[in-house]
């Protein structure tokens, strides 16, 4: 028998570097605070810190290497979606700066365990393996489970356990559904699998479609894809607004990544059944998801309905799979991070604890009426929000809608993008509901207070910031594509 | 001056921030003194331009999205020009008449910020600039609508906004298709409204892109049967909302049609004259008899505005010098008047507080000034020859009678028929007994007769003289149809387009 050298320089554990940043942070701030408590305005800051450190480290690094023995990958795809994450949850915790104490954000644990959950996803955004990926998907839904509960309202709770419940059946769905895939494919690894089951000729045809449609409905939950849906509005509406607003993006990114690296060399195979198949959802997910939203009396669940339909629409940039495709659902969803996580601090920090405006709502519409002529400032950011999300032009999603329908028109599928737009008229409606509360209705208190109820300086910064994001994206559109396009196009998406 | 049109955009846009820190006591005195600017630097640039030369003039291009081909790209020709002006003095006049409001400052806001979505639509020569600003300019609309508007206000002001909303994401449809197009046939991206009209397209193509433009402007103008919303939307709206709506809104869609309709997809819009046709006539006639049925006075001025839009849309599809010429003038003169005649309606209400015809009565008795003015606007309405309203029906109805003279016989009747629904308003009202209320009503004050004079004196000043708006847009339509002669793939449109225009040679 041979001995097997390994060299250490095989592991090429600098492109490990951002998911190593993340956990031995969070290990760090775990043993901190074990030593000495060291309060909430210090853990978020050091968790900022940590989450931009990291976050310049991946786009400092060098793309195409591979680490770990080709366990991780480090491609356009992941640090794009990495950079993504990472904003985002650099945006995301400094929203535990309120003025109002919350239970949760003074508990040391929940800093770590955001840690971890960023961590997880990326793991599970750079690799192709699919153990690898199942390991992230899971030590990052665990993390977000407790996340949610520890909101400590009979409410999260309930949304923690639905989780928790629907997230285990995914997991088994996915490990199931990877299990087929080793059987047809003879690997863990997605490319090597898949080229696997080209060179064969789809010879196991009916192994593989049950193994991708395990694999579609373990993400479809992650992704809230029609008819996995169910849990959203629930989960959002238990978890606190920030949270929900995170729930929305990060998450998702993680899996429309597995998705792109999975199911777009499927639809590049001419599978056709993947992409039909693919087309359903994307098309059931949008108008199904809107049309939910129409009937909601709060913008919390609101919001829950509409990042349903969103992520239709990115869903249709995968089944599309060209560069112009992939770049358009990277611009989109940076873009729906900035207006998203504006509109969800926006309700939290007008969450009031004691002045209740409707039994079984946070946030009814009805809290907002009049809100223009109290706050005008609050209601203008508010509408931006919304335009933006509705996708009013210039707005910011305006151009992520453009770019993708763009993309989709290019590809002939004239149809799908006139579902698309008509599903964008049918979603202005319910944002524009909520400017017609906050702006042609009479209010109904008369207390400036509540909109504002925990604002401190640095909300003013985040919520200025998203709203100029949204407002002037037109600037930003060009540069941001050119960078998300060179970074797809170097590898091969 | 070659970035004027870049000032007349941004100047609002400033004046809307900036009438933020103005006091509410003075905002009034601002915003009419910020319109009065805007108008001003609109009047300079028109005296500047050049009306014997069809091309774009004061055009700047500077790029936003350079790899998508998507720029800041204005000009105005003859086209534009007028219906640039109509919304800078429009803004101004209903400025200067506006009533007392609650949350007057923020109405002045809106106003600056309203007044900006309509310089920029129509100074826009990219598609997609264009597209953001025919959306964008929903927004102040609703808010106009959905704050200042009578009992179900909000209803109204969602309804217009879901219903050109709609609308309008079809049009990004073909919006998107032409850039996809374009950038197929040449490798290169461009959203130059100008570059797509070198485009030839062949005509099934043309045939679905005409219709989902068609779709996004008829909407707007609003063509039967997508016209429930006009209604509802001048039923509830404050005079300045619906002044705006009728005077400049409407003609965003009629404008859209010669921009794009017409030069991107000549064989198609040949092609469709006849249904087009069709729907105008039913515009001409349906909405007109509706006007006639109507107790509400604003009611009878929103329907007949449907049934004037029905007019201009015929002169647009005439497809020859006078019938484009004659639409253009007929919506800049229907811009003025139907402006006036919502801003008397605006009088009345204030005073009365109701817009019900069957409590009028004798008004003329007891304010002479207003029933004289009324009296000429109505005239201007109805296409009385020597006012404003008669230059451009006549030529829009001379244009179409080239194509078919039985459709224009039938648009014709737009003249008796307006005739009788506006008569009828004025003898209901401004004659007959007085009843204790319209009594005592006080004649126009200082601030209505000036927002109201300058109308009147246009009315009946472009009226004997139409020239100067009839000169530009004889060339610029000269023009287009050039284009569209040079461009059609079909023989049967070559054909069409010569036999619908008198004068060849020359122009053709």
């Amino acid at each position: 028998m041979m001995p097997i050298t390994v060299d250490f320089a095989a592991l090429n554990l600098p492109s490990l570097a951002p998911v190593f940043i993340t956990l031995i942070g969070a290990l760090f701030l775990l043993v901190v605070d074990l030593i000495k408590p060291i309060g909430k305005v210090a853990n978020i800051m050091l968790t900022m810190a940590i989450t931009a450190f990291a976050l310049f480290t991946v786009l400092g690094m060098g793309i195409g290497q591979k680490g770990y023995f080709g366990l991780f990958l480090v491609d356009g795809v992941s640090v794009l979606s990495q950079a993504i994450i990472l904003l985002a949850s650099t945006m995301f915790i400094p929203l535990g700066l309120t003025s109002k104490r919350f239970h949760e954000f003074e508990m040391p644990e929940f800093y770590s365990l955001f840690l971890f959950v960023v961590a997880g996803f990326q793991v599970m955004v750079s690799t192709t393996n699919m153990a690898l990926i199942f390991v992230g998907l899971e030590t990052a839904s665990l993390a977000l489970y407790t996340l949610i509960a520890m909101h400590n309202r009979d409410r999260s709770m309930e949304g923690a356990i639905k989780y928790f419940t629907m997230g285990s059946l995914a997991a088994g769905f996915l490990a199931f559904g990877t299990a087929l895939f080793y059987l047809v494919g003879g690997s863990l690894d997605i490319s090597v699998g898949l080229a696997n089951i080209e060179k064969s000729g789809v010879a196991n045809y009916g192994i593989l479609l049950v193994s991708l449609a395990f694999m579609l409905a373990a993400f479809a939950f992650k992704l809230s894809i029609v008819p996995f849906h169910t849990w959203t509005p629930d989960v959002y509406e238990g978890a606190s607004a920030p949270l929900a607003g995170y729930m929305s993006i990060v998450p998702k990114m993680a899996g429309l990544v597995v998705m792109i690296r999975l199911f777009e060399t499927l639809v590049q195979m001419d599978v056709v059944w993947v992409r039909d198949m693919l087309i359903i959802a994307a098309v059931a997910t949008m108008t199904i998801g809107n049309i939910l939203a129409l009937v909601q009396e709060s913008v919390k669940r609101m919001l829950a309905f509409s990042s349903i339909s969103h992520s239709g629409f990115v869903l249709v940039a995968i089944l599309v799979g060209t560069t112009e495709s992939n770049s358009a659902l990277f611009l989109y969803w940076t873009i729906f991070a900035f207006a998203n996580l504006g509109a969800f601090s926006m309700l939290w920090i007008s969450r009031h604890k004691n002045k209740i405006f409707h039994s079984r709502f946070d946030h009814p519409y009805t809290k907002f009426s009049g809100m223009v002529y109290l706050s005008p400032v609050g209601a203008i950011c508010m509408a931006i929000f919304m335009l933006s999300l509705a996708g009013v032009p210039p707005f910011g999603l305006f151009w992520g809608k453009f770019f993708l329908i763009s993309s989709v028109v290019a590809e002939g599928y004239v149809v799908l993008a006139l579902i698309m737009l008509l599903n964008s008229a049918i979603a202005v409606y319910y944002y524009v509901k909520l400017i017609v509360y906050m702006f042609l209705r009479d209010p109904s208190q008369n207390d400036r207070t509540l909109y504002y109820n925990n604002i401190t300086p640095v909300f003013k910064f985040i919520i200025g910031v998203a709203a100029l994001f949204s407002v002037f994206a037109m600037a930003n559109v060009d540069w941001l594509l050119k960078f998300i396009y060179g970074y797809l196009q170097l590898s091969g998406f | 001056m070659s970035n004027i049109l870049t000032t007349l955009l941004l100047f609002p846009v400033a004046a809307g921030l900036l009438g933020a820190f103005v006091s509410k006591e003075n905002i009034r005195a601002y915003g009419i003194s910020a319109t009065a600017i805007e108008f001003l630097i609109s009047v300079f640039a028109f005296l500047q331009y050049n009306p014997n030369t069809p091309q774009f003039q004061f055009v700047e291009k500077i790029p936003l999205i350079p790899d998508f081909g998507i720029n800041y790209f204005v000009g105005i020709d003859g086209f534009s020009i007028y219906l640039l002006l109509l919304s800078t003095f429009m803004t101004f006049i209903v400025m200067v008449a506006l009533e007392e409001l609650r949350n007057i400052k923020n109405m002045i806001i809106t106003l600056l910020f309203m007044e900006v979505t309509m310089v920029g639509f129509f100074i826009a020569l990219d598609a997609i600039m264009f597209y953001i600003f025919f959306e964008l300019s929903l927004v102040p609309m609703l808010y106009i609508i959905g704050a200042w508007g009578a009992q179900k206000r909000i209803y109204a002001a969602i309804k217009f906004f879901l219903y050109t909303f709609t609308g309008s994401v079809i049009m990004l449809l073909g919006v998107i298709y032409l850039g996809n197009a374009f950038h197929a046939a040449t490798g290169v991206w461009s959203f130059s409204i100008l570059d797509w009209h070198m485009l030839v397209i062949p005509f099934n193509i043309q045939a679905w892109l005409f219709l989902a433009f068609f779709i996004g402007f008829a909407v707007k103008v609003p063509m039967f049967p997508f016209h429930t919303w006009l209604p509802y939307a001048h039923g509830q709206a404050p005079t300045v909302g619906s002044v705006l709506l009728a005077a400049v809104l409407l003609k965003m869609g009629t404008y859209g049609f010669l921009r794009f309709n017409l030069p991107i997809t000549p064989d198609a819009s040949i092609y469709f004259i006849m249904p087009v046709a069709a729907i105008a006539i039913i515009m001409v006639i349906y909405t007109a008899m509706i006007a006639f049925a109507q107790e509400d006075i604003k009611q009878v001025i929103a329907y007949s505005s449907i049934s004037h839009m029905g007019v201009i849309v015929l002169g647009t599809f005439a497809m020859n010098v006078e019938g484009i010429a004659g639409s253009i003038f007929l919506m800049i003169s229907h811009g003025i008047v139907s402006g006036a005649l919502f801003m008397l309606v605006g009088v009345i209400y204030e005073r009365m507080h109701t817009k019900n015809m069957s409590e009028f009565g004798g008004i003329a008795t007891s304010m002479p000034k207003y029933a004289t003015i009324f009296g000429i606007v109505l005239m201007g309405s109805v296409g009385l020859p020597l006012t404003i309203g008669f230059v451009g029906e006549f030529l829009s109805l001379v244009g179409f009678f080239r194509v078919s003279p039985w459709v224009t016989a039938l648009a014709g009747t737009t003249i008796i028929l307006g005739a009788v629904y506006m008569l009828n308003i004025f003898r209901r009202s401004f004659f007959g007994a007085t009843n204790e209320k319209t009594a005592k009503l006080r004649d126009l004050m200082p601030r209505e007769l000036a927002g109201l004079i300058p109308l009147v004196v246009l009315v009946i000043v472009l009226g004997v003289y139409p020239k100067p708006i009839l000169l530009p847009a004889e060339k610029s339509a000269g023009m287009l149809l050039e284009l569209m002669y040079k461009k059609s793939i079909m023989p049967e449109s070559k054909e069409k387009l010569m036999k619908f225009n008198t004068i060849n040679g020359g122009k053709q």
